[in-house]
């Protein structure tokens, strides 16, 4: 009897080790969700397209920038202004795959930490030679930045150009914009670099369901993403859901004032082409989560994220281009606006997490 | 009948099972110490939070600082003295002190297995594991053959309640009807290898598991009371804690249920394993044999000693259906969930707002959970109504000290249970900081808009 009993521990630590160490010899079932077909249509449609084209954008600021530099006129501000505006757009598509080199990089505190801090930035001015990559230049560096600066230093154009053209502090003015731009561009290129050459296959590749795979990380990281970079900074914060009361110096694109609510309506279409797998450039259905909760007998879900993802775009569309205007006039639309992205969230982060079952964060303990 | 009580309680049996029990609860414990301690969750989970939920009657257990490393030195030290019965009494009364204080620090990592190891722990104070083969037998030259039949009876006892009380729980129409929430852990398990992508994905597995799963522990403790199905019971119970641990992140609790069931094994098995340690022992530190008494191990306070482990039984039988007297679906207000061996039993999600008020001016905020809880703290407070209200008193109490006036506090909160679709779980307008944590029915929590069946 000893003998046996002993004999079965043995077997079955063993049969345990098998499980959890063998590899994976069987992926040619069709039976399961493919989720290398999923991650491959996001690494490939909708990820690395949507670098590209900021990385085009943002070549396209670079040489507006030099213009301008040369040349500080109206027009050539216009020019400057314009490129900002469409790379501040194909921004909005991005912001949310904080994952690879973007999230070694801190990418998106890089490019898009608002409200933008002015003093920071006269002071960087002055000092000439500030180091963007630094953390503390977070809030004075990106898009933001680059907002007051083409919208900001001055009261009107006049006095922007006769900043920019002055001859005791103009130069320094120039010298800031350009360093903003090519920071800007220099990250993004080692970010897009390293989804072409190596992080693809890394990320298609990391499929299981564990704290630490791309997949598992990527999902937590477009929710958190929702509720934070989309939810909270785009509207709830401005709206004054987190504080005593509203704070409309704290909206996206504050300078540019008109451009809020693209931004917010661009950042959505984002998710819900993401949720959907739609590609970037061409707007083709592909694999996306969508396919993953139809598989898991979901679809009631992906009806009512798609459904409450439209009303949210029908409550932001009726917002003010400007919501510094918005807030300071009729304020409730924005919360009206606020509590129908909540209703996502709670949809993304507790119904399709459940049924993906995914950890929601890299919450490391036991569970019994 | 107390005559027939009173002939099993003077019943003896052979000592060797509480012995292999001893060794083996006192090493699993020390490992599982050093386990915790080196996943680094003494940091993260006692020292590195602000805030910390409490046991409802226990608020003044808090982790103690870097002095909470202290108290884990204590409890591992336990364990090795427990393993090797060296002043036997006082070291597993300082486990028990010791482990439970760690558990009753914050609920937040409440887990069945470790509730199981208190109880155990306590009910192991009053029985005479040392009587052989340890080291207080052999400093006191004294070793004892014969134990009271009720000391090794009372240990199958907590483990038949275990596992039955479990099997109970899972008689019900989720888990039998539905397969659920097997039918969402499963298919996750997509990358264990050769079953991944085939049998975690087929419908008719899940619900062969949830089957199996109810009959196994319905059905476990008896085939291993019962000699002719014992050795197929066992191979049933390695099977099935090694299967879980390989599905599901439960940490050391298969293996202190696998050690535990050997118990049951007749005691020739377990004098085969002394024999060798002894063997073993005895060629490294070349001791002489202790002397051995063929008597009975003499009870100290054996009346006092039989009390408490009839009333602690007793306890443990009935503290489970407390949660009749709620009224509500248990598995959403969750109001006598815990210490019940309802183990891996619901899937529960939910996210919980929380909105600060100023009652005179009706001015208001939301709080950002990040800023006070560690992921793992908000993903708990999220779903179970009595740290919702502990995080509310919290947040009241913080905002007050900050100077806000007149504050009252409102959670807006989503659960989903089991794959329903996500539901308010807490009624948004009763200000919660005004209400007060009981043992009474919380009647802010909302219905479940829909019925589970069964036990």
């Amino acid at each position: 009897m000893f003998k046996k009993i002993i004999l079965s521990i043995t077997f079955s630590i063993g049969f345990m080790f098998a499980c959890s160490e063998g590899d994976d010899l069987d992926n040619n079932q069709n039976e399961s969700f493919d989720r290398g077909s999923l991650q491959t249509n996001l690494a490939d449609n909708i990820i690395i397209p949507a670098y590209q084209d900021l990385s085009q954008q943002l070549g396209l600021l670079v040489s507006a920038k030099e213009n301008f530099i040369a040349n500080s006129n109206q027009e050539n501000l216009e020019v400057l202004r314009n490129n900002f505006l469409e790379s501040y757009m194909v921004w909005q598509s991005l912001e949310m795959f904080n994952i690879g080199k973007a999230e070694e990089n801190f990418y998106h505190y890089q490019m898009n930490v608002y409200p933008t801090n002015i003093d920071e930035i006269q002071d960087n001015i002055t000092t000439g030679n500030a180091d963007l990559f630094n953390p503390n230049n977070n809030d004075a560096a990106g898009f933001p930045a680059l907002d007051y600066m083409l919208y900001g230093i001055g009261d009107n154009d006049t006095e922007i150009l006769d900043t920019y053209n002055n001859q005791d502090y103009g130069q320094n003015h120039k010298n800031y914009v350009s360093s903003l731009i090519d920071q800007m561009k220099s990250i993004t290129e080692i970010v897009l670099n390293d989804w072409t050459t190596a992080y693809r296959d890394e990320f298609i590749a990391s499929t299981e369901n564990s704290a630490s795979s791309a997949v598992n990380k990527f999902v937590n990281d477009f929710i958190y993403y929702f509720e934070k970079g989309l939810r909270a900074n785009k509207i709830g914060i401005p709206a004054g859901n987190f504080s005593s009361s509203p704070l409309p110096h704290t909206v996206e694109g504050y300078y540019v004032r008109e451009t809020s609510k693209d931004l917010t309506l661009e950042a959505l279409n984002a998710f819900q082409n993401l949720f959907n797998g739609t590609h970037y450039i061409t707007n083709d259905s592909g694999v996306g989560f969508t396919d993953y909760l139809n598989y898991l007998d979901r679809n009631d879900l992906v009806n009512l994220i798609n459904n409450q993802l439209d009303e949210a775009r029908a409550k932001i569309s009726i917002l003010d281009d400007n919501y510094f205007d918005q807030i300071n006039n009729d304020n409730t639309k924005m919360t009206q606006a606020y509590d129908a992205l909540q209703t996502v969230v709670v949809l993304i982060k507790v119904d399709m997490l459940q049924a993906f079952n995914i950890s929601v964060d890299y919450v490391d303990a036991d569970g019994d | 009948m107390a005559k027939n009580l009173n002939t099993y309680l003077n019943k003896t049996t052979d000592v060797s099972p509480l012995v292999i029990f001893r060794i083996g609860f006192g090493i699993m414990m020390c490992y599982g110490v050093i386990r915790f301690w080196l996943k680094g969750w003494i940091e993260t989970i006692y020292i590195q939070p602000n805030f910390h939920f409490s046991y409802f009657g226990f608020e003044w257990v808090k982790p103690l600082g870097n002095f909470t490393y202290i108290l884990f030195i204590i409890c591992g030290l336990a364990t090795i003295f427990i393993a090797l019965g060296f002043k036997y009494r006082i070291a597993i009364i300082t486990f028990f002190l010791s482990f439970t204080y760690i558990e009753l620090m914050d609920k937040t990592i409440y887990l069945n297995h470790y509730y199981f190891i208190s109880m155990m722990s306590f009910l192991m104070i009053f029985l005479p594991l040392n009587a052989s083969f340890s080291l207080d037998s052999y400093l006191q030259k004294k070793s004892y053959n014969l134990v009271p039949n009720w000391t090794i009876d009372t240990i199958k006892i907590m483990l038949t309640i275990v596992y039955l009380y479990a099997g109970l729980a899972k008689i019900n129409s989720d888990w039998l009807l539905k397969a659920m929430p097997l039918k969402i852990w499963l298919p996750s398990e997509y990358d264990l290898p050769f079953l991944g992508e085939n049998l975690m994905q087929q419908n008719w597995f899940h619900y062969a598991m949830s089957w199996s799963g109810m009959f196994y522990d319905l059905l476990i403790p008896f085939l291993l009371f019962y000699k002719r199905t014992r050795i197929f019971a066992f191979i049933l119970v390695v099977f099935f804690h090694v299967f879980t641990r390989v599905l599901f992140p439960i940490g050391m609790f298969p293996y202190v249920m696998i050690i535990s069931t050997l118990i049951f094994f007749d005691s020739n098995f377990h004098k085969k394993i002394i024999s060798i340690l002894r063997i073993t022992i005895h060629r490294l530190l070349k001791l002489k044999n202790e002397i051995v008494i063929n008597e009975v191990y003499p009870l100290l306070n054996r009346k006092i000693s039989l009390t408490i482990v009839f009333l602690f039984l007793s306890v443990q039988l009935l503290f489970p259906f407390r949660y009749l007297t709620y009224p509500g679906e248990l598995f959403w207000t969750e109001e006598g969930y815990r210490f019940s061996w309802r183990v891996m039993l619901i899937e529960k999600m939910g996210y919980t707002n929380f909105k600060i008020v100023d009652a005179e001016t009706n001015n208001y905020f939301y709080v950002d959970n990040q800023d006070f809880l560690t992921p793992l703290q908000e993903k708990q407070m999220s779903f179970q109504p009595d740290f919702i209200l502990e995080y509310a008193h919290y947040l009241g109490d913080h905002y007050t000290k900050q100077g806000y006036k007149n504050i009252a506090v409102f959670a807006e909160s989503y659960v989903a249970l089991n794959g329903r679709l996500s539901q308010p779980f807490i009624d948004k307008s009763i200000d919660l900081y005004k209400e007060k944590e009981s043992w009474k029915h919380k009647n802010w929590i909302l219905p479940l808009n829909d019925e589970i069946k069964g036990l």
